[in-house]
């Protein structure tokens, strides 16, 4: 193994972050192992199955599949940053506590990450369907996604002239 | 992964400088092939060559008769921009199939028609509108771009900035999906711009993309899906794996192509 490093800087949940890294660290590596962020999950390693999604720059991301890198300068949210420390869930967190759109919760990360930026890009009001396609990339083994999409449309709506949709970007 | 030094160059010229030093290094645009492939170890390029930073190799422009859409640009930037939309609304289309919604915030076009994955979908859109690539050093027409499967008409330390698009006056896509990858088993790009009509496949055939010239002369007499009736073409050089035999494939190529010229003409799919 070389053991060159390199230095990167970049926002995460609000915060400066400056870290030194070997260049094939993933975004997940360094939100996990290097700031121990340990809520943004690793499931597939392949791109596949989006338990690894946060928002890069307010887009969804797999986290998987970035290097800490490439991130010079770009502003990161993870699940941890979603809600205040002490102040209420997140209206799409509390959406899937509402629901049960969550049994083991290994995907829940990845999904609402998801669900959040489905809401930025494509409004309040979610069909059935266009949540079913929107979900193409995040696998849950647990709960047959259909409380997941109930909690997605929920929170949603939840989400409708909260500051909550803002502070996703 | 192997162990790699990695570079953010400013300009092309710069990123084309480190390239041609090290014919082993590589371009990362979005890095949704490459960096799993990396993982894989089926790649291990010494340097990695990020193009994130080149200003000016992200964006899309009309000018008359012609799209413009660089390099750098993003599958789901190429799926909500107005201007494709209107221009070219299958192009719009067919990037919103990519993968899913946080695949499609990083994989770009320049990745994508680069790798030439022999089930990818730009590559059937850039040679089924006879598009126009154009590199630091040249511009390659889609007909001499794809050169077989995973490979291209690039040299070494060859930057794609853009790709020009002309615009057609009918077109359409029909994407057969694998159930599994969700990438294309086959699919079927059709246009017609004047007398210009192309059928390019991808998916299907063992050396990647392809034009079928056989259904080009049938629609050239009349452009409706009644022309391409029980035509189908040789199985010979179609792939064949657990997803589908070189028949089934062949076979699909048929269907979809009716299917698209239907879509084009604007009549649901028979
Ligand atoms: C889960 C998943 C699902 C997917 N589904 C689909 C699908 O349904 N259909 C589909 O078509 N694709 C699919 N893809 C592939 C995706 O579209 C990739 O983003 C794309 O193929 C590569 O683009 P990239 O920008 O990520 O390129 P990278 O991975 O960064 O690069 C790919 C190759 O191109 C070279 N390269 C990149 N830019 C340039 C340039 N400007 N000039 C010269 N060479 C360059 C690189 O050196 C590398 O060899 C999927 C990917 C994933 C992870
Ligand atoms: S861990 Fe990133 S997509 Fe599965
Ligand atoms: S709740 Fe267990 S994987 Fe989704």
């Amino acid at each position: 193994m070389a053991a060159n490093t390199a230095a990167v800087s970049l926002t995460v949940n609000g915060k400066p972050v400056t870290a030194e890294v070997d260049p094939r660290t993933l975004l997940v590596q360094l939100l996990r192992e290097h700031l121990r962020l340990t809520g943004t999950h690793v499931g597939c390693d392949t791109s596949q199955c989006g338990a690894c999604v946060v928002h890069v720059n307010g887009k969804a991301t797999k986290s998987c599949t970035v290097l800490a890198l490439q991130l010079g300068g770009a502003n990161v949210l993870t699940i941890e940053g979603l809600a205040a420390p002490d102040g209420p869930l997140h209206p799409m967190q509390e959406a899937f506590r509402e629901n049960h759109g969550l049994q083991c919760g290994y995907c829940t990360p990845g999904m609402i990450m998801t669900a959040v930026d489905m809401v930025r890009r494509k409004g309040n009001d979610l069909d059935e369907h266009t949540i079913r396609e929107e979900l193409e990339g995040n696998i849950c083994r647990c709960t047959g996604y259909h409380n997941i999409v109930k909690a997605i449309a929920a929170g949603a709506r939840a989400m409708r002239g909260t500051s909550a949709a803002k502070a996703a970007e | 992964m192997y162990a790699f030094t990695f570079h953010r160059p400013q300009t092309v010229r710069q990123a084309a400088s480190l390239l041609a030093k090290n014919q082993e290094a590589k371009l990362l645009a979005g890095g949704h092939t490459l960096l799993p492939t990396m993982k894989l170890r089926l790649a291990g390029p010494p340097q990695l060559i990020d193009l994130s930073l080149i200003d000016g190799l992200a964006g899309i422009e009309q000018s008359g008769r012609s799209l413009t859409i660089g390099a750098m640009t993003r599958h789901n930037d190429v799926n909500t921009s107005p201007v494709v939309q209107q221009a070219i609304p299958v192009l719009a289309k067919l990037a919103g199939m990519i993968g899913d919604p946080a695949v499609r915030h990083m994989g770009t076009i320049g990745g994508s028609i680069a790798n030439n994955d022999p089930n990818a979908d730009y590559p059937a859109a850039c040679l089924g509108l006879g598009v126009t690539i154009v590199t630091n050093k040249r511009r390659i027409k889609a007909d001499e771009f794809f050169t077989g499967m995973f490979s291209t008409a690039l040299e070494p330390a060859e930057i794609i900035t853009k790709v020009s698009f002309p615009i057609p006056k009918k077109a359409a896509y029909q994407k057969f999906r694998n159930q599994a990858s969700r990438f294309a088993l086959v699919g079927v790009f059709v246009s017609k711009r004047g007398s210009d009509i192309r059928v390019a496949v991808t998916g299907a055939g063992s050396n990647g993309v392809f034009r079928v010239s056989s259904f080009e002369e049938a629609l050239k007499k009349r452009f409706s899906p009644k022309s391409l009736e029980g035509m189908t073409i040789p199985a010979d050089g179609m792939n064949s794996d657990i997803h589908g035999s070189a028949e089934y494939r062949a076979h699909l190529v048929g269907v979809l192509a009716r299917r698209a010229v239907a879509e084009a003409i604007g009549k649901s799919a028979a």
